[in-house]
């Protein structure tokens, strides 16, 4: 594609499992290196009349780069463009799933730059990550992880813009200051904008990185306020931002039908009679690479419109061979895991102190069965891709949070070089882990690839809810032991686990050995079960892990507190103030990961202590009504959840209030960390209270929103956040606002009512909201 | 052969058309307007509202052939012809209530329909109006208080500030 490729191209990581990755990264530990001296800027367009744009490269030998603008595409891996009429455009590298990362990289750029915001625009950047490194979403990590590198850029094109300036007014550097994209020389009185010196700036050496100083948190002018997303005037008007928006001239549109049981493969179909129906172009079979995460056997439907795809799928027979499909049920997997429980604890994978000594000699003992369903991520916008195979060179437009992973597989699948990929980041309906999995563009890519047009490819909602990489679902049966001074002495979790081929759970289904309340408790044993086969795909959803097994954990520690007579909140303050922190991850940090945020004791204290004191933790309520707490550390959060409910002899709760104290340190913009907060408790709470994936044969039961469905609007409660913000690199918030939503919610209940929920969703209990 | 008018045009639909087409993807494969979402086929989530005639109704569940001469509107028309954004619109920008943004467009056509039935809506009355329409993201306290706030109650928070991408701060109240 470019010189530029070649050059600096890194080979895929042999290891691909994004998952461990994002886990690795999102789990805290020591701090590692900053990579600083991989980055180096470089501006590009010089003397173009452009104006100033600049860019950094990462090399694969971890030296700055000698390479000059001249020899690259313009813009191609820009991060900042200051035009001459004073237009400062910042280019996004990641993709917007509804995290609000667009408007935040914006605005970690301006701050540095001191640019006006009204003057700004952001663009998505292309896909390259030769260039930008990795361009996904996942794990809450966009903010800590371009944290540094954002503000180098606006730093750096700042630099240039006062050199400029210097030169100009023949005075020295250090006597220009700069305010809303104009550059001010107080002693004289002269001003210019940025516009007016950005082509003379863009001639001026390009600063080292690593010698850019960067603003203190006091001087800030635009993070931590209120901002509109960027996007927002085209999402209110219509305007085609979204994968499924993408026309291209000559287009034509498709869908793909996969066997329902995961694995099965087609033995016939009826295509001729297909082909014969109205509207519809060419109808044939895929054999796929048998990777779910890719393309699975099925039958393409090329059509003149999506309705006519539509239309032809009904009419579609196709006679499955299912000998190696998936066969397995929930309901059966639910009645062995009871089984597994009522036995004895298998050899642990985690072991610290002695639990037995610590049980034998407890005050008291504490036992309890806690389960989950499965659940589905069902973004609204359905899985859709748009390929178009020209000239050797299969260009895309995915709504993708994971381009990174989705290039090497597309490029296996066309058989091509990943330069003759080309992929267009759109904007994503909705992300929630379902689409750090590239299936449904490496599905457009192999359709495509037969046709000679471009083609859409969009997903029913029935494909989308039938095919998706689901939460796992999973068991665990607990005992813990409070000593005699009434603190939390021996924690033991036995977890049962659905699993592909009996010898480790399925896909984000592990218990991490560092998970809660490892390092809070002196004996500790994590133990683990499997049950297989299991070969429904699976995958991360919204805070993998930590979204169910916080529900466990903070749960079971409100029993544990009670059982040995505590008030709650003390108990809590008490066993997160423990000993030791929870263990740092096993696995050597990534290159490119982003700086770790460890547990802190003090930043989860002040976090549980603040949603105490805003929910009135402590006052007494009338009967039926109650408060529930719990804590989440997870994705660098120290978070939060107080939720004051009342439930009626019927089960139906009415929820006053959810109350979210969050420390993810300083807000880049407040109004984007408050809908992330809000929407994470909206979400934990639709999930937590109705929502379940039930499996059967090897099908998913449920098929659209009728019978898996959302929370609605009458039933969600305000929810109120409140920011700690003390001075720590800010980490981000797309996820830990939602795991202490669940426990919180079931501790409600309990205090509420005295009965104990010990299974995801609560309406298996007979719960509604 | 159909007529349609929508966003005040008319269109005249090619005779090859079947019938029973959801108007939904009349809309996005054939007049090109891909403002109206599809989101799950079935009239459970609300994505694709529309107008008929004012009335907000899902666009999947209504086959082209329903439409006579009831005057379409979709989210491309929400806003005045000389283009001044409809209050809700304002209202979703100053109160920045999107997060991934694919349900707005049938949020706001679902609360147009309202507040053309009541302009000065009730709580019970905005959950009735809007409880068709799923938003995955879990923005129901905003897509609340925005539909307040553009029916004239005092807003429960201060305006969100505007880059160059939403109007360099004309959207105004």
């Amino acid at each position: 594609m470019s010189v530029v490729d070649a050059k600096f191209r890194r080979k895929p990581a042999a290891s691909d499992n994004y998952l461990a990755e994002i886990l690795r990264e999102a789990i805290g530990g020591p701090e590692p290196e900053m990579a600083l001296e991989r980055r180096s800027f470089l501006k590009l367009g010089a003397g173009t009349g452009a104006g100033l744009v600049l860019g950094f490269v990462l090399k694969p030998d971890g030296k700055a780069s000698a390479a000059t603008g001249a020899s690259l595409p313009n813009v191609l891996n820009a991060y900042v463009r200051i035009a001459p009429d004073n237009m400062v455009t910042v280019y996004s590298k990641g993709p917007e799933i509804g995290q609000g990362i667009k408007t935040a990289f914006g605005l970690i750029i301006a701050e540095e730059l001191d640019a006006d915001w009204q003057h700004v625009r952001v663009e998505q950047a292309r896909i390259n990550p030769m260039i930008y490194g990795n361009q996904g979403a996942g794990g809450s990590t966009s903010i800590p992880r371009n944290w540094i590198s954002l503000r180098q850029a606006g730093a750096a094109a700042r630099a240039m813009l006062v050199a400029a300036a210097a030169k100009e007014w023949n005075v020295a550097a250090g006597e220009i200051t700069t305010l809303n994209s104009t550059l001010l020389h107080k002693a004289s009185g002269r001003s210019l904008s940025y516009g007016a010196m950005a082509v003379k700036a863009s001639a001026m050496p390009v600063p080292d990185a690593n010698t850019l100083k960067l603003k203190d948190r006091k001087d800030w002018r635009l993070l931590g306020k209120r901002y509109s997303g960027v996007d927002n005037l085209k999402v209110v008007t219509g305007q085609p931002l979204f994968g499924i928006d993408v026309q291209v001239p000559g287009m034509v549109y498709a869908n793909y039908t996969k066997c329902p049981a995961t694995g099965g493969k087609v033995k016939s179909a009826n295509l001729a009679e297909i082909k014969a129906l109205p509207g519809v172009k060419d109808c044939f079979v895929l054999e796929g690479t048998g990777v779910a995460a890719e393309v699975m056997p099925g039958v393409a439907i090329i059509a003149n419109s999506t309705w006519a795809a539509f239309s032809a799928k009904k009419k579609l027979k196709i006679e499955w061979d299912e000998s190696g499909a998936a066969k397995e049920s929930t309901s059966e997997g639910a009645a062995r895991a009871k089984q597994i429980a009522a036995g004895p604890v298998p050899k642990p994978y985690h072991n610290v102190g002695d639990v037995d000594a610590a049980f034998a000699s407890a005050a008291k003992t504490v036992e309890a069965y806690y389960e989950y369903a499965f659940v589905a991520h069902a973004p609204l916008e359905p899985q859709n891709a748009t390929a178009w195979w020209h000239d050797g060179v299969m260009e895309m437009w995915v709504p993708t949070q994971q381009a990174n992973r989705g290039l090497p597989q597309i490029a296996s699948i066309v058989g091509v070089p990943q330069d003759n990929i080309v992929m267009h980041q759109t904007r994503v309906g909705g992300g929630f882990g379902r689409r750090l999995v590239n299936d449904y563009a490496c599905e457009a890519a192999a359709i495509a690839l037969k046709v000679d047009a471009p083609v859409k490819l969009v997903w029913t909602r029935e494909d989308d809810m039938a095919h998706d990489f689901y939460r796992p679902g999973a068991f665990h049966m607990l005992k813990a032991a409070v000593d005699k001074n009434g603190r939390l002495d021996a924690w033991q979790d036995h977890i049962i686990n659905y699993s592909p081929d009996g010898k480790s759970a399925v896909f984000a289904g592990e218990m991490a050995p560092n998970h809660f309340p490892s390092g809070l408790v002196p004996n500790l044993r994590y133990a683990q079960s499997l049950i297989s086969p299991f070969l429904t795909p699976t995958g991360a959803w919204r805070a993998p892990t930590w979204n169910v097994l916080v529900f466990v954990q903070q749960s079971f520690l409100h029993e544990v507190a009670l059982a040995a007579g505590r008030d709650h909140l003390e108990f809590l303050l008490e066993t997160l103030n423990r000993d030791g922190a929870p263990a740092a991850p096993p696995e050597p940090a990534r290159p490119d990961s982003p700086p770790r945020v460890p547990y802190n004791a003090q930043r989860a204290t002040d976090a549980v202590k603040l949603a105490a004191e805003k929910s009135g933790y402590g006052q007494a309520r009338e009967k039926g009504r109650g408060l529930g707490l719990a804590f989440c550390y997870g994705f660098g959060g120290h978070m939060c959840t107080a939720i004051d409910l009342s439930v009626d002899a019927k089960k139906h709760i009415t929820i006053h209030k959810i109350i979210v104290a969050a420390d993810v340190g300083p807000i880049v913009n407040m109004s984007g960390a408050e809908n992330q907060a809000k929407g994470a408790s909206i979400d934990g709470l639709s999930t937590a209270m109705g929502l379940a994936i039930d499996i059967d044969k090897g099908r998913v039961v449920q098929a659209n929103f009728n019978t898996y469905s959302p929370l609605r609007m009458r039933s969600a409660p305000e929810v109120e956040v409140h920011f700690l913000q003390p001075d720590f690199i800010p980490s981000g918030l797309g996820e830990p606002a939602l795991p202490a939503l669940a426990p919180a919610l079931g501790n409600a209940i309990y205090n509420a009512t005295g009965e104990r929920v010990r299974q995801m969703p609560f309406s298996k209990l007979g719960y509604t909201i | 052969m159909f007529h349609l008018t929508v966003n005040g045009t008319d269109h005249v639909i090619a005779d090859d058309l079947d019938p029973s087409t959801p108007l939904l993807w009349v809309l996005r494969d054939t007049l090109m307007l891909h403002g109206t979402k599809f989101g799950c086929g079935g009239g459970y989530c609300g994505a694709c509202t529309i107008h008929l005639d004012g009335v907000a109704v899902r666009s999947c569940q209504t086959p082209v052939s329903a439409v006579g001469n009831k005057s379409v509107t979709t989210i491309e028309g929400l806003a005045a012809a000389d283009g001044t954004l409809h209050p809700l619109q304002k209202a979703w920008i100053n109160y920045d209530v999107p997060q991934c943004g694919y349900c707005q467009a049938g949020q706001l056509m679902s609360a147009a329909g309202l507040l053309k039935q009541h302009p000065n809506p009730t709580d019970e009355q905005i959950d009735l109006a809007m409880t068709g329409n799923i938003c995955r993201c879990g923005c129901y306290n905003r897509i609340k208080d925005a539909i307040l706030t553009a029916a004239g109650k005092a807003p429960k928070v201060e305006p969100a500030l505007l880059s160059a991408m939403e109007g360099n701060g004309h959207v105004g109240g």
